[in-house]
């Protein structure tokens, strides 16, 4: 049976390993190198780099960033953010990525990922959701996809736009919650069963890991085929290792290493 | 004694992984290749033939590299070892991309996972995308030390049906029941990616650099 896929995912800014709360509150978290190989240690499924570099200066880091980890860590390597040109992937792939994650670019040019699906294949193309609940309470739930580190409103819904993004070519979706994002109160459940019941591709669910058990539910409840988390990983609070045991104990079937 | 180890380019895919994965365990003497010129390729000691992508692109770079006659003469003459497409396109035909006819190495076609498997009521996702067990059908000296339903990293939406059940080496559980390894004689082929399968597939890369075919 299919293992059900932890993925820690670290945000790189200029070369550092940093994590917002909420976009906002930036925190040292390490050399993505070093972080890298701790995570593989661990067990980590995958590792997913979110390369959040602002200035265009900087943002060659991440290729060296993805060359020195895909030289000793033999487990696939997603890259996202700023990719907006198939030369942005044939880069990365070239670096040493299995995946290349695309957010902002696919909104704005939804052709960009069936050329690049088309040229690299479906397997290394997945494609990045930011939704944010637009629905009031009490109302049938209703999600928009925004960009811009979750500022612009794109008015795209976004279990139409999973699906649109499917038939593009996408061979995998990201889909964080703004809502969660940085909260640690838990994934956005009830949109990631919408959205996982709505494609036919696998979805990894992010945005709002606070506690072990909000991986089980994303997977048990949410349907997600895997779960993308970072603080709970960088600072210590919990190992991968640990977080496989608490899911293996309640009956998710994860990966343990040999 | 240093040897060499030939990694079939033909554009499709990257190869960083698996020419740095062989190298990670390979020989310090040994030198590793990425190259799509046929002749380094039936002078090298050991072949690694990889591939992503669509059945009709592969096909179409293996001869745009003129490739075909290369690739055939390694998989009968020395150790060989296919990856993922580099398995698929052994075989004889393909239903990918309205059928897709292949090198025809392998007796057997490869067909598409059918749209509406379930497993414990959930509705399985294509591409099969993540770590997967396989069960080792029958002793071979690529499963050293590797132990018995380890998990490998697969990622396809289209699986081998081999005619003969003889030469597979390996099976695994999606929905069905598919040939996830196939052996004969000098070569080796699977559907996961060694080099992505952390240590289990580094022993296997491992195993196919020691082996003699």
């Amino acid at each position: 049976m299919l293992a059900k896929r932890i993925i820690p995912c670290l945000d790189v800014d200029a070369g550092r390993v940093v994590k917002g709360v909420q976009f906002v509150d930036i925190r040292d978290a390490g050399d993505p190198v070093e972080v890298a190989r701790r995570y593989n240690e661990e067990g980590a499924d995958e590792i997913t780099f979110l390369d959040i570099t602002a200035s265009s200066d900087d943002r060659e880091t991440i290729v060296h960033v993805v060359e020195q980890v895909a030289g000793e860590v033999f487990i696939p390597l997603t890259v996202g953010g700023g990719i907006r040109t198939t030369e942005d992937v044939r880069r990365m792939l070239n670096a040493g990525a299995d995946k290349v994650a695309i957010n902002t670019a696919a909104v704005f040019n939804p052709a960009f990922v069936k050329q690049a699906t088309e040229r690299f294949g479906s397997q290394c193309i997945v494609v990045a959701i930011d939704a944010k609940r637009v629905s009031a309470e009490g109302e049938a739930p209703k999600w928009e996809i925004f960009t811009h580190g979750g500022r612009k409103p794109t008015g795209l819904d976004a279990v139409a736009w999973a699906q649109k993004m499917v038939a593009c070519g996408a061979g995998e979706i990201l889909l964080t919650s703004m809502d969660r994002d940085g909260t640690k109160i838990g994934f956005d459940l009830i949109l990631t069963r919408a959205i996982s019941d709505a494609v036919t591709v696998p979805v990894i669910a992010s945005g709002g890991v606070g506690t072990l058990q909000h991986l089980v539910d994303g997977v048990v409840e949410g349907g997600a085929d895997a779960v993308l988390a970072a603080s709970i990983f960088h600072f210590g609070e919990y190992t991968i290792g640990e977080a496989k045991r608490f899911m293996a104990e309640r009956g998710v079937e994860v990966r343990v290493q040999a | 004694m240093s040897k060499t180890i030939a990694v079939i380019d033909y554009g499709m895919g990257n190869l960083r992984s698996v020419s740095k994965a062989v190298e990670h365990v390979a020989a310090s003497c040994d030198r590793v290749q990425v190259t799509d010129d046929p002749a380094f390729i039936l002078s090298a000691d050991r072949v690694v033939f990889p591939g992503q992508g669509a059945a009709r692109d592969c096909m179409a770079a293996i001869s745009d590299h003129h490739l075909n006659r290369a690739v055939l003469d390694a998989a009968h003459s020395k150790p060989f070892l296919g990856i993922c497409m580099g398995l698929q396109v052994l075989m004889e035909f393909s239903d990918e991309n309205g059928g897709t006819e292949l090198l025809g190495l392998i007796p057997g076609r490869v067909h598409r996972f059918p749209a509406d498997m379930r497993e414990q009521g959930q509705r399985l996702k294509i591409p099969q995308m993540g770590w997967n067990r396989v069960h080792q059908v029958h002793d071979h000296p690529l499963w050293a030390g590797i132990p018995q339903e380890s998990r490998f990293y697969f990622v396809h939406s289209y699986y081998i049906d081999p005619a003969e059940q003889a030469l597979v080496a390996g099976t695994t559980d999606y929905g069905i029941t598919f040939a996830s390894v196939l052996a004969r004689d000098n070569l080796f082929a699977t559907q996961f990616h060694p080099e992505k399968s952390a240590s289990a597939g580094l022993q296997l890369l491992k195993n196919f650099v020691e082996w003699d075919g």
